[in-house]
């Protein structure tokens, strides 16, 4: 095994660790995100973000590590838009998103296997009709384009802005939370 | 039932999980996955069926080869594994809402998971892919797709409320 595949190993230990130790491999805490009964997808994935989001900004300002090769994930307005909204719709079903069904499936739960074969043959069947879908797949292209670059504000104050939303939403969710 | 004091502090787990991420785009150049396994795993089974169909498919053709995210998965699945076990919560189970069968529940979760094969292959990613990673890189594409899951997944949970309540 190459040291690359090595670390790509390591990597998703640790990440499938920390999705497991928060309680994301229990589908009913992530369906409870969408019935406000239970905040537990929102905390963690707001708190990655931010955490990521500072980590490689200040560490990148400061010199410290270079992220300019690090690979930005291109914008495609349409697929995007239409991909979110049909992902969105299969989590509610499912109560399970691709990682945490598999962080289900690896704690036992039959329902996290169950989606991860949904999301397998919904991958399979998407990609054979790719020859179809290939115009709507590259519409609404815009590159590597960034909320700084889309917004025309300086990247600090795009990431001062995500961290105040971030602990507005932490607020918000603790006051929800001490009146139960 | 299992009380949610059992599993760790969501903030602090966000906070690992933060770090990861970092690391991830600091040693490996890139962001974490989960979806593309999948595309991986569909591509090489396309490929053992039909060799043709897989190399003259655009989609498919990308996902020949990329053993990065397949390693990632399986440490995925072996982290998962770990940590449910050493948490004594490894249990052969179904979880579902209290007013669904087992057989209710599975359908759901093979209807939710094809529709988030098919999302995520038209966003390119999912909520690791793009969410996670793109979010923190400040992707508006990423922020766009993020966006339109929870619009999309708080209307529905609104609509199959029968499923979990």
């Amino acid at each position: 095994m190459s040291e690359s595949l090595l670390l790509a190993l390591l990597i998703g230990v640790a990440f499938g660790a920390a999705l497991e130790q928060a309680g994301l491999g229990d589908a009913r805490k992530l369906a409870g995100q969408f019935y406000l009964t239970d905040f537990t997808v929102l905390k963690v994935m707001l708190s990655a973000i931010v955490t990521a989001m500072l980590g490689a900004f200040w560490l990148g300002r400061l010199g410290l590590v270079d992220f300019s090769q690090v690979h930005v994930p291109e914008t495609f307005l349409w697929p995007q838009l239409a991909g979110g909204l049909v992902f969105g719709l299969g989590f509610a079903l499912a109560g399970l998103c691709p990682g945490t069904a598999c962080i289900a499936a690896a704690s036992g739960r039959l329902d996290g296997l169950a989606a991860a074969l949904g999301i397998f043959l919904g991958m399979l069947a998407a990609g054979l009709a790719f020859p179809a879908l290939e115009d709507f797949y590259g519409s609404g292209a815009r590159g590597v384009l960034t909320l700084p670059d889309a917004t025309a504000l300086p990247t600090g104050v795009v990431v001062l802005l995500v961290v105040l939303a971030a602990l507005g939403a932490f607020h918000l969710i603790a006051r929800r939370e001490q009146k139960r | 039932m299992t009380s949610s004091r059992d599993y760790a502090n969501p903030y602090w787990c966000g906070f690992a999980l933060g770090l990861v991420l970092l690391s991830t785009y600091a040693l490996a150049g890139r962001g974490l996955g989960a979806s593309g396994a999948f595309a991986s795993a569909a591509s090489g089974l396309v490929a053992a069926a039909a060799p043709g169909v897989a190399g003259s498919n655009g989609y498919f053709a990308g996902y020949l080869g990329e053993r990065w995210l397949v390693f990632e998965m399986l440490g995925l699945l072996l982290g998962g594994l770990a940590s449910a076990w050493l948490s004594g919560r490894f249990r052969l189970s179904i979880r579902r809402g209290p007013a669904v069968g087992a057989r209710t529940r599975l359908a759901a979760a093979v209807a939710g998971g094809s529709m988030m094969g098919v999302g995520a292959m038209l966003a390119r990613g999912c909520t690791s892919g793009q969410a996670l990673t793109g979010g923190a890189l400040l992707s508006a594409g990423s922020w766009l797709f993020v966006s339109a899951v929870f619009l999309a997944g708080f209307a529905a949970a609104q609509l199959a409320g029968r499923l979990w309540r």
